[in-house]
């Protein structure tokens, strides 16, 4: 079994600890998605603000485990500023980091730059957590498709 | 006799070693390890017995008609139903308590007839029910819980004034709570109402009498009592199972089928559409020999030692942060323990735990209702079974105390 240091890398507990851009945002303007883990019972509500293209502000609240909330937080410092193409991209890049990206698209030749992001690396190694990492995400392409 | 060393001998999956280390199973309530005597009963009758059941003539078939149907006798015993006949083969609880709860809202209940549920109640137990609400328009009413997580019966001849149906749990899958049983049939049917006890999490630890009970009917699962996935039980009052419809049809349910219609087959075949579980059949039967063999008197002895000695240790090494849900009586509780941990999410928790094999569940448990009510989107659940021990109470606790290495706290 891997080891646990694997998965409960430093950054992602001082995103757990300190979630980046928690709150919510007027709708309308924003937009808003609902994500839920059946399985664990993680939530998350995303507020996403798009203006002429780009994610002008963004917000997430909800509850759920250090994986699923630093993943949240780390995701909102990501697409923030960035336009939606760029964080569609990287929604994919990331999906694609964690193995479950559908296999007719090769990963691009230029993938966006991850940052913090590639601390969660690690969650491959713990098949169940994927799940957990990747629900801030699909809530986002919700919310993007609404926006 | 309840001997623990020679039990834990019986389940080769719990000999097993993951990482050079003991797996710690503590996942019961979920779903139970199989003895030896159970899955030799279920490869014996595959290899030498295996043939199809009620249909053909050949005595090899016959053979296995006879031990299907004393696997039906031994589980009727088992509870201390009057007849093997009142005892319907499912697929699961949640299949039995479906069978009930669409066949008698069918034929029996139109809209506004009420029936009565409780706050702690699995979704097994609740999803069937609304179901029949958008379909027949019943009502449902709520028993409520007290703050110490027992039914609050404090209203109750109000709730059940007028009530067609009551249908609860015996043991809560959440809380470990025991409900008083006896005395709910007895003022439902005072009320006037048929009762069906979701009896899946107390079958399996403790004495089920039937009679003594007094319900209408009551529900539980194989896999959760030693037994296989695949089977399960619906047992009833014999004229009330010849009341309630069937929900399938087909082959072995039916007494004479012409091109315009039907007339069904005796209870339980009635129930019991298609080729059944047979070998899982055979398991249960087995399941329930060896519990018997132990004594379900003494199983429920032990986990209530067994629990108690978890409440004590949890509370003495981790005091307040640690937060164990339901009754603080072991007379009134069963062995699940449902807990908060610091502020650490269920998930987290259950995680750091599978780095010491210790198997728990993580999560709402399919109790979403009465996980609001308490207030936790997810618990960690422990939950205690006749192949636990001391040692798997003290590793559970030692393995949280390495949380405190991973999240610092």
């Amino acid at each position: 079994m891997p080891g646990l240091e694997d998965l409960y890398r430093e950054i992602i507990l001082d995103h757990y600890r300190n979630p980046r851009n928690r709150g919510e945002l007027e709708t309308p303007p924003a937009v808003s998605a609902d994500g839920h883990n059946p399985l664990c019972g993680d939530e998350i509500t995303l507020f996403v603000l798009v203006e002429d293209g780009i994610v002008a502000d963004i917000k997430s609240s909800g509850q759920g485990c250090s994986i699923s909330q630093s993943s949240a937080s780390m995701m909102t410092q990501a697409v923030r500023g960035k336009s939606v193409a760029e964080a569609e991209a990287l929604i994919h890049h990331f999906k694609h980091m964690m193995s479950i990206e559908d296999h007719h698209h090769d990963e691009p030749a230029e993938a966006p730059a991850l940052g913090d992001l590639e601390a969660l690396q690690g969650v491959v190694k713990f098949p169940v957590r994927i799940k957990c990492a990747v629900l801030a995400w699909n809530t986002l392409s919700q919310a993007l498709e609404s926006a | 006799m309840f001997d623990l060393a020679k039990i834990k001998t019986d389940f080769p999956h719990l000999r097993r070693e993951i990482d050079q280390s003991p797996v710690i199973y503590l996942d019961s309530a979920n779903t139970s390890q199989k003895p030896t005597a159970v899955i030799e009963a279920m490869r014996s009758f595959t290899e030498q017995s295996y043939a199809p059941i009620n249909r053909s003539a050949y005595r090899m078939a016959a053979a296995a008609t006879d031990a299907f149907e004393h696997a039906r006798s031994l589980v009727a015993s088992f509870i201390n139903a009057g007849s093997p006949d009142e005892v319907v083969f499912t697929k699961n609880a949640t299949e039995s308590l479906n069978l009930f709860a669409q066949g008698w809202s069918r034929q029996h209940l139109k809209a506004g007839d009420v029936v009565v549920l409780t706050h702690m109640e699995h979704h097994a137990n609740i999803v069937p029910w609304q179901m029949m609400v958008a379909e027949r328009g019943i009502t449902l009413r709520w028993i409520p819980l007290t703050d110490d997580g027992h039914l609050d019966l404090s209203d109750l001849d109000n709730i059940l004034d007028g009530a067609s149906v009551v249908s609860f749990t015996s043991m809560s899958n959440v809380l470990g709570t025991m409900n008083p049983v006896h005395e709910i049939v007895q003022r439902s049917h005072d009320a006037g109402a048929i009762v069906m006890v979701d009896a899946c999490q107390s079958v399996p630890h403790a004495v089920t009498d039937v009679q003594a009970m007094d319900a209408d009917f009551i529900a539980f699962s194989g896999h959760k009592m030693l037994g296989p996935s695949g089977i399960g039980v619906l047992w009833g009052r014999p004229e009330l199972l010849d009341q309630l419809p069937p929900l399938q049809g087909g082959g072995n349910m039916i007494d004479d089928v012409r091109l315009d219609t039907f007339t069904c087959a005796p209870v339980p075949a009635k129930f019991e559409a298609g080729t059944p579980p047979i070998i899982e059949a055979i398991g249960l039967g087995a399941a329930v020999e060896y519990l018997s063999s132990i004594g379900m008197a003494e199983i429920r002895r032990h986990e209530m030692e067994l629990t108690q000695y978890a409440l004590d240790t949890l509370s003495e090494r981790f005091g307040s942060d640690i937060v164990i849900h339901g009754p603080r009586n072991v007379e009134e509780r069963g062995g699940v323990l449902s807990f908060a941990f610091r502020d650490l999410h269920p998930h987290d928790v259950s995680q750091i735990l599978d780095e010491r094999n210790v198997c728990v569940r993580a999560g709402h448990h399919c109790a979403k209702p009465l996980m609001r009510l308490i207030g936790a989107h997810a618990t960690v659940r422990a939950s205690l079974y006749l192949y636990n021990d001391t040692r798997d109470v003290d590793i559970l606790a030692d393995a949280l105390t390495s949380a405190d290495d991973i999240f610092g706290l």
